[in-house]
């Protein structure tokens, strides 16, 4: 089945609109990663419960789609901290990999946690439903543009943050050298506070942004964790822009996966990312090897 | 009520004997896997299908399932044997995932989401009667045999080699230790074990399919060899058995909380299993049954902040 020039073209539009949705929580993956080094498998969690905090701030109270975004932002934030101080942080001086344990039960939580409050129904946000735009040949869905748009803006104010703030300079600090930072006089546990929220917070938006262009359910982070995994990891994982970069590659990845396998098979695509990444280049493509 | 506590028990021997499998790779080996579902779909499987298709005899059908995961399981170990604690921990999830996604879509193979049914019991006919007492009966043989095993295991040097490799790879490494063929074997018979209880439990429902096999199973067994004592195999099937009750008693809260729908139970359900969980690897990370070796080293609180994770907790309260 020879592909053709449109098509590959139209796939790979679509690697990137997915992308860009899939860089947030990757970002929130990554820097936990970096800050605190353990692996947060709760991101999928609070995916969702930014994801349901818009649907009450758009459906239930009838606000636009863009301040819900921020409440998103702002509910997954305070989750996020919340969640990081009661669950994970005092399993934290038993050993990493038991708070990647711990963080997988607190995503057992905050998934049904969402699940008692609105079932399993499957929901959609108050939005009007617009026709795709043709660009020529192409084809774009107006509520996936929109969801690039906002996560282009969003990464664009996080890096300029992290580059010209003297927070997001301390916050880089701490995930190069946190002794250093500490010595330096950056208390660690602020940054780390601060870091959690934005992390949460950006994850909550992820989800958001992804029930925005398609729908809502309990597991909406769940189903993209995979993907979401193997863009921090292809990335390099502990590396921001990795994770973008590594984002974009995983979107284009699976769209264009669906040229040579059946489009079921997608969801496990990044599992295949995953697996060539570790075998070839292990610390990720903008990763710095440090183990 | 009483084919219910049969059943109940029955269950608890097969979750119990993939416990077995966990604590072998995770409790004793110290690799984490968070695939466990996944191996439990493989060994179901490949007994339901090699006895339903291939005309396998039963035992040849439970064998199969065992043999076929615990090679599944040394080859990913060998593959993966070189990553991270953490590439490895997701690595394993996407196995399991890949699993049942492939059981869902290969349906040339295995009938997708319509499951595989009619899958037969061993001795149906000789005990007909009161086939569930039996079918409990081997169950906990099955149960007890992996336990020996396991326990066999963890006294011989082998046992003692886990350990080491566990607490220290490059110490094992540098007195001699074929470190990746040790965690290799350890991973294949983890592997058979879960393997077997997958094999168990077609059998005992005579009716699988891919959503039987979600990571939420996975993460009842991490429970269960937590709260049991991770690394003690008589810890782990008493961390089963209360698992399972628990699991079991909080259906009756439909019955004592009206009003309140069967999704709402089911996700209460959830956010307790949760906050359990939670709890137990905050207040007691070693379990019931916990090593000797982990109550020493909770004593000695330099000891503990030197093994990597420990470095960024102190120096954050040291401020």
């Amino acid at each position: 089945m020879p592909a053709s020039l449109t098509e590959l073209l139209q796939l790979v539009l679509n690697g990137f609109m997915a992308g860009s949705v899939l860089a947030l929580p990757a970002i929130g993956l990554t820097t936990i990663f970096a800050i605190r080094r353990y692996l947060n498998f709760s991101i999928a969690g609070h995916m969702s419960i930014g994801a349901y905090a818009g649907y009450v701030a758009n459906v239930s109270l009838g606000w636009s789609s863009s301040a819900a975004l921020v409440v998103a932002f702002l509910v997954a934030g305070v989750f996020g901290i919340v969640t990081d101080r009661l669950a994970l942080r005092p399993v934290l001086r038993f050993g990493l990999t038991l708070v990647a344990v711990a963080s997988i039960a607190l995503n057992l939580v905050l998934e049904n946690l969402v699940r008692f409050c609105f079932g399993n129904d499957i929901r959609s946000y108050d939005i009007a439903v617009a026709r795709d735009w043709s660009l020529g040949p192409l084809r774009i869905g107006p509520q996936s543009f929109a969801a690039l748009l906002i996560a282009a803006a969003i990464m664009l104010v996080l890096f300029l943050f992290l580059a010209l703030t003297p927070l997001g300079k301390a916050m880089r600090a701490v995930g190069d050298n946190p002794v250093l930072a500490d010595i330096k006089g950056i208390d660690p546990e602020r940054i780390g506070s601060i870091a959690t929220f934005t992390a949460m917070g950006l994850c909550g938006v992820g989800g958001m942004l992804l029930g925005l262009a398609t729908s809502l359910d309990p597991e909406l982070g769940f189903h993209v964790l995979l993907s979401v995994f193997a863009a921090a990891v292809v990335g390099g994982l502990g590396s921001i822009p990795g994770a973008v970069v590594g984002a974009m590659f995983i979107g284009v990845f699976e769209e264009l996966s669906l040229l040579a396998v059946q489009p079921s098979y997608r969801s496990v695509m990044g599992f295949v990312a995953i697996l060539l990444m570790l075998l070839l280049r292990p610390q990720g493509i903008l990763g710095s090897g440090r183990s | 009520m009483l084919s219910y506590v049969v059943a109940m028990l029955t269950l608890a021997a097969i979750y119990a004997t993939m416990a077995l499998g966990l604590n072998v790779m995770w409790g004793m080996a110290g690799m984490v896997n968070f695939g466990v579902a996944g191996f439990f779909a493989i060994g179901a499987y490949a007994a339901a299908l090699g006895e339903t298709r291939l005309g396998l005899p039963i035992a040849g059908g439970m064998l199969a399932g065992a043999a076929l995961t615990a090679a599944v399981a040394g080859l990913a170990c060998l593959g993966l044997r070189r990553l991270r604690d953490d590439y490895f921990a997701i690595v394993t999830l996407g196995i399991a995932e890949v699993v049942r996604t492939v059981a869902d879509n290969e349906i040339w193979l295995t009938h997708g989401s319509d499951g595989v049914s009619n899958i037969p019991q061993p001795l149906r006919g000789l005990f007909a009667a009161h086939y569930d007492l039996f079918y409990l009966a081997l169950c906990v043989v099955l149960t007890a045999a992996s336990y020996a095993v396991a326990e066999a295991a963890r006294a011989a040097p082998f046992g003692r080699v886990l350990r080491a490799l566990r607490d220290d790879p490059q110490v094992a490494a540098v007195a001699g230790k074929n470190v990746v063929w040790f965690q290799v074997r350890a991973f294949a018979l983890g592997g058979a074990m879960i393997g077997l209880a997958g094999a168990m439990y077609g059998q005992f429902t005579q009716y699988i399919t891919p959503d039987i096999f979600v990571p939420l199973l996975t993460i009842y067994i991490f429970l269960a060899v937590t709260l049991g004592g991770k690394g003690s195999n008589t810890g782990t099937l008493l961390g089963t058995v209360i698992v399972v009750l628990v699991l079991e008693s909080t259906r009756f809260a439909a019955g004592i909380l009206p009003g309140i729908g069967a999704v709402q139970i089911a996700a209460g359900r959830g956010m307790l299993i949760g906050v359990c969980f939670l709890a137990i690897l905050q207040l007691r990370p070693g379990g019931m049954l916990a090593e000797p070796v982990l109550r020493v080293r909770r004593a000695a609180p330099p000891q503990a902040s030197r093994s990597g994770g420990g470095d960024q907790a102190s120096a954050a309260s040291d401020t």
